[in-house]
């Protein structure tokens, strides 16, 4: 069956301030979709209320047709942070963390964990201090830590902010190499990124949904003069 | 001055070989009463730290706040509340911990609470959210995202109880109240030094005041350089 992942009429306010306005969002099957917009827009918040981190204030999240409350979201998606978080442990245990609570066997950890680190292009890191690596390392290490866990929807907030090109184009390429596997929500506030990687467009404008469209669509032809502007580089944030 | 601290350095090193039985048991006093002390301190300080440290309750700041200011509460005034409960008409006189080695360690194990919760709680609720958001998003349950937190912050533990351990063995007001600073029965070393500086016997003080000090920043010392061992990526670990 496709997944299918359903927001309807999420809200969600820090005090007086409106975080997110009546977000209403569909993606079916295995997509990568990327939530564009300005900083502050609402984009980590949304990520966070999907995977299950925080609770909204309205609203409510299916999966393939189902209510789904917090904890069950925990078990379906999994987020990767933009500021990386590393427990203060060795590369493997930090990898194998995941693995551990879904009771997979030590042999296994141990397989997974090597193909992975291969994967990201960090073969035989596993002693390494995990805290102790390049930011990019850490970033490639939180993707690894991620995709281990096979999770039906990946969530990733600003994966390669504030990263070299080369490490941000690891990370790319690992993201594709998800395509088919899972959902795929990425937000971020590069279009290079969003045109490259994003089958999908969201574009989230001080927490209201502006446009959704697909990515080609999106870049060519916007339909929306807010998104317009922001594809120019015109919106004042 | 200098003539006298020379001269102290001179008899700590002369008491510590001398094979005097008395120093190595006034050493072994202090180590026990303090030691005893900070690990009953552990057994209701470390439960009370994790609860302040990560769970959200009404008035936790307040029981937080109450901790802090007792971190520097004054040993004389602990040590004489404590007397008046461990005295013969006492609440608790019928324990009979007056005059005790174990009266004493009680008496620190009070003492060190404050610094011990207060220490733990900040460094469980300082290391909080975004190790919870980790081991949550990696679908952790409640109790192994705190069971993370505290691997996390245990070695802020270590040091939170290595300072409590500090605070105990230098006191004086405790051990002397409670204690009684009896000869070969409570006399402690800073009870020692207490006496010995009353007596005019200031190298006497002083060397016991050089042992104590020897002890504290050896296990200071000790700690430190198992942390950084621990931190650093050793070659023999790659």
């Amino acid at each position: 069956m496709e997944a299918r992942l359903q927001l309807k009429k999420i809200e969600k306010n820090y005090g007086s301030v409106k975080v997110l306005k009546d977000i209403n969002l569909e993606i079916l099957g295995t997509k990568t979709v990327a939530l564009l917009g300005t900083n502050g827009a609402g984009k980590t918040t949304l990520l966070r209320i999907i995977a299950g981190l925080e609770e909204r204030d309205k609203g409510s999240i299916l999966f393939n047709g189902k209510n789904t409350n917090g904890k069950e979201l925990r078990q379906i998606a999994t987020l990767v942070f933009q500021k990386t978080v590393m427990f203060g442990s060795s590369v493997y245990s930090n990898l194998a963390y995941g693995l551990k609570i879904r009771g997979k066997k030590d042999y296994e950890i141990r397989e997974e964990i090597a193909r992975e680190l291969h994967t990201v292009g960090l073969k035989n890191f596993e002693k390494r201090k995990a805290r102790k690596t390049s930011g990019g390392e850490q970033q490639r290490i939180a993707l690894a830590r991620a995709f281990l866990l096979n999770p039906q929807i990946l969530l990733l907030d600003e994966p390669t902010a504030n990263l070299d090109p080369y490490s941000a184009t690891i990370i790319e390429k690992a993201i594709m190499r998800t395509k088919g596997k899972c959902t795929v929500i990425l937000a971020t506030h590069n279009l290079n990124q969003a045109k490259r990687l994003a089958d999908d467009v969201v574009h989230i404008y001080e927490g209201r949904i502006v446009e959704i469209a697909s990515a080609e669509e999106f870049f060519n032809n916007p339909r929306s003069e807010m998104t317009r502007k922001f594809i120019n580089g015109e919106l004042d944030y | 001055m200098q003539d006298i601290i020379v001269e102290a350095f001179r008899k700590a090193l002369e008491l510590i070989f001398s094979g005097n039985s008395e120093v190595y048991a006034t050493v072994y006093r202090s180590l026990y009463v303090t030691g005893l002390g900070t690990l009953l301190s552990c057994l209701w300080s470390i439960p009370i730290a994790t609860v302040l440290g990560l769970y959200s309750f009404p008035a936790k700041w307040l029981i937080k706040g109450i901790f802090s200011s007792l971190i520097g509460v004054p040993t004389v005034a602990l040590g004489l509340l404590l007397y008046l409960f461990m005295s013969h008409q006492g609440e608790f006189g019928f324990l009979h911990l007056l005059y005790t080695l174990n009266g004493i360690a009680i008496g620190q194990s009070i003492l060190v609470t404050p610094l011990i919760v207060s220490f733990t709680a900040s460094a469980l609720g300082s290391a909080d959210s975004q190790l919870r958001d980790l081991a949550k998003t990696l679908g952790a349950s409640s109790l192994r995202c705190n069971l993370a937190i505290m691997r996390e912050t245990i070695w802020s533990m270590v040091l939170a109880v290595s300072a409590a351990f500090n605070r105990g063995f230098g006191e004086l007001g405790v051990a002397m109240i409670v204690g009684g600073n009896l000869f070969q029965e409570t006399r402690v070393l800073t009870t020692s030094i207490a006496l010995e500086t009353n007596l005019g016997y200031f190298d006497v003080a002083m060397a016991y005041a050089i042992i104590l000090m020897a002890i504290v920043l050896t296990i200071s010392l000790a700690i430190n350089l198992v942390e950084r061992l621990r931190q650093e990526e050793m070659p023999w670990k790659k």
